[in-house]
């Protein structure tokens, strides 16, 4: 489609006008909200609006001028959706701390701060995405380790039952969430090499192409990885979002959904057994079907996060309670993976659809980066971050609002925790390489009148 | 690839979509269901630290929500604890009783009556403040009846009620022994439960509103109603000659305890005066008239007054005053004299002595008076109401000469009010129970030409020699204090 375009003489604007835009308003939200927390919570605009409302225009802005500087044909949507999200979510956290003490969300903007420095540094260091191949196997060597370094012992913590942590000094970090993006740019870079063989040997059983004995390696693989996460670090949500991931990009290689029957008869099984093997996964499934037997529970399982979480987005209601007005601290890790639930208590259903909504256009901007990327491997990344964005999004905001089982992930952007939100901003800037690459103009191969440093960009090393 | 990419967008789609019904379901089909769900403590302690609109007596608040420091921003504070805990009831973490419950919506904000105040609230961006309930409570009243109860010896248990015959206003309800409901407002829950516990085992029974949840023979007070219906029979009128004696054996009997006598009173033989028999509360004659009567007619003219229904409606828990159906002749004698099993509430009692001094017409009791807005505008005025026409206006006329005699002459006489004209009738009921002292009773009401408020005194039990119980000496003094202070304002 993007060739029969670029033939047709089209070009896509640039957009960053447009992407400025935006990100004036997105600013009136995330400053607005911060501005309406103080009012709500201590009847007064906080004193520090100023330097808190210039800081995130700071970033903001040098995040703008990163990527008018180094990826100016890049997505102008996605930033502005992220700058939303980034900015209501401190300033929920900010609201969560007026009640608790706590100062989760200074730590936050910190982690923020950070978060846009490595997306401009990705942006700028990575003036071609299809680099990226070259680090196939170092990437899945180094997620893998990184998904193990949590089970050393002296290094993981456990933190409510889930060994998904380690502590660096002060700080815990948890090593998934950076290998969930290194995981994506593996896959990409294996699949795109292999698809051919992936995709054309196999047998057909009852209108099912089934992929051959051999070719079932990585996907058994990554079935045990995921197995493995979940045995060992009792950790549902990365074990569900890395295979998901998985089988995803495998089918949008090999365009066949055989890779589907197969891997979704893997992944019943795997949670069939886990439900089995497991007393854990049993009470999650056990609270999800009957919330109130374990409310107020003197011995666990307790359910109390869950119920106190429809109770409270109940009460919310069509347009919340208002910040301040709610009682979102009777929900424990309010901050972090029930982030969704403060939202819904105070600002109500029509908060919790416009979070959707942004949710859905993120997905949605990088899946069409995916479409017109003009390389299979961008396409993959494209698709594989889209996935993961959308599957988190899903399995944790189903959990906290009771469509599947909860389990323990945090909600991107929005969510209270470091690791999760640099890996994110991470993500978006690999998104807007790649969305930068595909809807840059293809290069005048006559030569003449091309500036030299666009010329330079579409030099490809492999 | 780009036509998995397709699926895939496709099946992202479907994700959201699950997500946003999902989330429409939680928060707007299955809302109401979760908000009113008891365990849901966020809308409790919503409502409990919601400034709560005044319950006010004249112009002074009896409860009023006030400013609080601690972890809930208003506290409900009573300040005259005692003497009005049976009419406001209490506002608790855990419940709430009496006015604070009948009246909830409109303390809380929550009825649809405060439509206008709660939108100018949301727009003006302050706080939802709930309405006021004014009573129809007379502080004067209520004052005298309080002090007249609280002022018999020992720890009483009793309860005053006085009502406007006119129109059904209840202007004073007082019951012993009573509590402070500040302690159970109290923001210290674990204070409130024992508070609670110590008052909810006391056998003494504080929280019950003797005014309106507790039913006792009302002994002799009952034979108003006796008299009422033996004059609608028609064949009695205030000067008719009515049976009389020293003794009466009921039909069917033939032991000891089938006779009933008049304690000494004179009663004279065979046939005396009508007037005679109020005065001097014969048993013989009402026990007598009510057998001449029947079972039926009796039953019939009781529950005109109001036996075996309710209609209170601004306030509950209300007990049924109870005349027993389908009675034999010895039974029926006894009730005649409101023994048996006739029971009743002082209230039930209060709207006796009011259709007589209403031409007949019973009121249905009403204690909201208005309903007002956080700003103290008239939202909505009770409108009085009849309940039923019990007598006719004469012989409601009758009744009146009968009663106003008994207080000049007869056993009703310390009700008495100098240069005012005053109806009345004692009562002292068997409670039926060994080692139970028996129940004092006193029903009136004045000026008995221009009847202003009609009153009904119970004492189930103070520090009094069983001898020298009789409602006359106990309740005729405050039954006099309550209409004086009605009469004078």
């Amino acid at each position: 489609m993007s060739q029969t375009s670029a033939l047709m003489g089209f070009v896509h604007r640039r957009r960053r006008g447009a992407e400025l835009f935006l990100l004036v308003l997105a600013l009136a939200v995330g400053v607005g909200a911060y501005a309406a927390v103080g009012i709500g919570v201590e009847g007064s605009v906080p004193v520090d609006i100023v330097s808190y409302g210039g800081w995130l225009t700071g970033l903001v802005v040098a995040a703008h001028v990163a990527v008018r500087f180094v990826a100016p044909y890049a997505d102008p949507v996605l930033l502005p959706l992220v700058a939303a999200l980034n900015g209501l979510g401190l300033a929920v956290i900010h609201r969560l701390d007026l009640t608790d003490g706590t100062t989760f969300a200074r730590q936050q903007l910190t982690w923020m701060t950070l978060g846009v420095l490595l997306f401009i540094g990705a942006l700028v260091v990575l003036r071609d995405h299809r680099v990226l191949t070259r680090f196939t196997y170092t990437f899945g060597l180094s997620a893998i380790l990184l998904l193990l370094l949590p089970l050393v012992p002296g290094v993981g913590k456990t933190i409510n039952g889930a060994k998904i942590w380690i502590g660096v000094g002060p700080f815990s970090f948890q090593p998934g969430e950076v290998a969930k993006v290194l995981l994506v740019v593996a896959f990409a870079g294996y699949l795109v090499l292999h698809r051919d063989a992936l995709a054309l040997a196999g047998r057909r059983v009852v209108f099912v192409d089934l992929p051959r004995g051999r070719d079932l390696g990585p996907i058994l693989a990554m079935w045990l990885v995921s197995l493995g996460i979940l045995v060992f670090q009792k950790d549902l949500g990365s074990s569900l979002l890395f295979f998901g991931l998985f089988l995803v990009m495998l089918y949008v290689a090999t365009e066949r959904p055989g890779w589907l029957v197969v891997g979704s008869a893997l992944f019943l099984s795997g949670a069939l057994f886990a439900w089995r093997a497991f007393g854990h996964v049993q009470d999650r499934v056990d609270i999800w079907l009957h919330p109130f037997k374990y409310y107020n529970n003197p011995t666990p399982p307790f359910s109390d996060q869950i119920v106190e979480t429809m109770f409270g987005m109940a009460w919310g209601g069509l347009i919340g309670r208002g910040f301040g007005e709610g009682d979102p601290t009777r929900i424990s890790y309010a901050e972090s993976d029930f982030i969704m639930g403060a939202i819904g208590e105070e600002l109500g259903l029509t908060g919790v659809i416009a979070v959707l909504l942004i949710y859905g256009l993120i997905v949605e901007r990088a899946l069409r980066a995916a479409l017109i990327s003009r390389d299979g491997f961008g396409k993959l990344v494209a698709v594989g971050l889209a996935s993961v964005v959308a599957l988190q999004v899903f399995v944790v905001i189903g959990g906290v609002t009771r469509l599947i089982p909860l389990t323990g992930l945090t909600t991107p952007f929005l969510s209270y925790g470091g690791s999760s939100l640099v890996a994110n901003w991470v993500i978006i800037a690999l998104l807007l390489r790649i969305s930068d690459q595909a809807r840059r103009p293809i290069p005048d191969l006559s030569g003449q009148d091309e500036e030299p440093d666009e010329m330079n960009t579409q030099v490809i090393k492999l | 690839m780009n036509k998995p990419i397709r699926t895939i967008s496709m099946f992202c789609l479907l994700l959201f979509v699950a997500l946003m019904l999902n989330a429409t379901y939680l928060q707007f089909w299955r809302a109401d269901s979760l908000d009113n769900d008891p365990r849901n403590r966020r809308v409790i302690e919503a409502a409990y630290s919601r400034e709560r609109g005044a319950i006010l007596v004249g112009r002074e608040p009896i409860a009023e929500s006030v400013p609080s420091d601690d972890r809930y921003e208003f506290q409900r504070t009573y300040p005259i604890p005692f003497k009005y805990a049976p009419v406001t009831g209490y506002f608790s973490f855990f419940s709430q009783t009496a006015i604070e419950q009948t009246q909830n919506e409109v303390l809380s904000g929550e009825d649809p009556r405060l439509f206008v105040t709660k939108l100018v609230d949301l727009l003006s961006n302050d706080p939802n403040k709930g309405g006021s309930v004014q009573l129809t409570l007379d502080p004067d009243a209520q004052d005298a009846a309080y002090e007249g109860l609280d002022a018999l010896p020992g720890d009483v248990e009793g309860s005053v009620v006085a009502l406007d015959p006119a129109t059904g206003k209840i202007l004073a309800m007082v019951s012993l022994p009573t509590y402070d409901p500040n302690k159970l407002a109290s923001h210290d829950l674990d204070e409130v439960t024992s508070t609670y516990e110590r008052l909810d085992e006391d056998p003494s029974e504080p929280l019950v509103n003797r005014a309106i949840a507790k039913t006792l023979p009302p002994g002799s007070t009952f034979k108003i109603v006796t008299a009422a219906a033996a004059i609608e029979s028609g064949n009695y009128t205030a000067s008719s000659e009515v049976p009389g004696g020293s003794t009466y054996r009921l039909p069917q009997t033939s032991a000891e305890s089938g006779v009933i006598d008049n304690e000494g009173r004179d009663c004279g033989t065979d046939r005396i005066p009508f007037a005679q028999a109020m005065e001097n509360s014969c048993n013989t004659t009402f026990a007598a008239l009510a057998n001449e009567l029947g079972a039926e007619a009796m039953l019939k003219q009781a529950e005109a007054f109001g036996f075996n229904s309710t209609y209170l409606e601004d306030l509950r828990p209300q007990a049924e005053s109870v005349f027993p159906e389908d009675m034999n002749p010895p039974e029926t004698g006894q009730s005649g004299i409101g023994q048996f099993e006739v029971r009743s509430t002082p209230l039930q009692m209060a709207m006796v002595v009011g259709a007589v001094a209403n031409n007949g017409v019973v009121k249905r009791p009403y204690i909201v008076d208005e309903v007002q807005s956080a700003e103290y505008d008239v939202l909505e005025k009770t409108e009085d109401s009849d309940l039923s026409q019990a007598i006719s206006s004469s012989t409601a006329a009758d009744l009146t000469q009968l009663l106003v005699s008994t207080v000049d002459n007869g056993t009703a006489s310390p009700a008495a009010i100098p240069g005012i004209s005053v109806a009345g009738k004692t009562g002292t009921a068997q409670s039926g129970i060994d080692d139970v002292p028996p129940y004092a009773w006193f029903v009136s009401f004045a000026p008995a030409d221009d009847p202003q408020v009609a009153v009904a005194v119970m004492i189930e039990s103070a520090d009094i020699p069983r001898g020298e119980i009789a409602g006359g000496q106990l309740g005729g003094p405050i039954a006099k204090a309550v209409m004086e202070a009605i009469i004078n304002d």
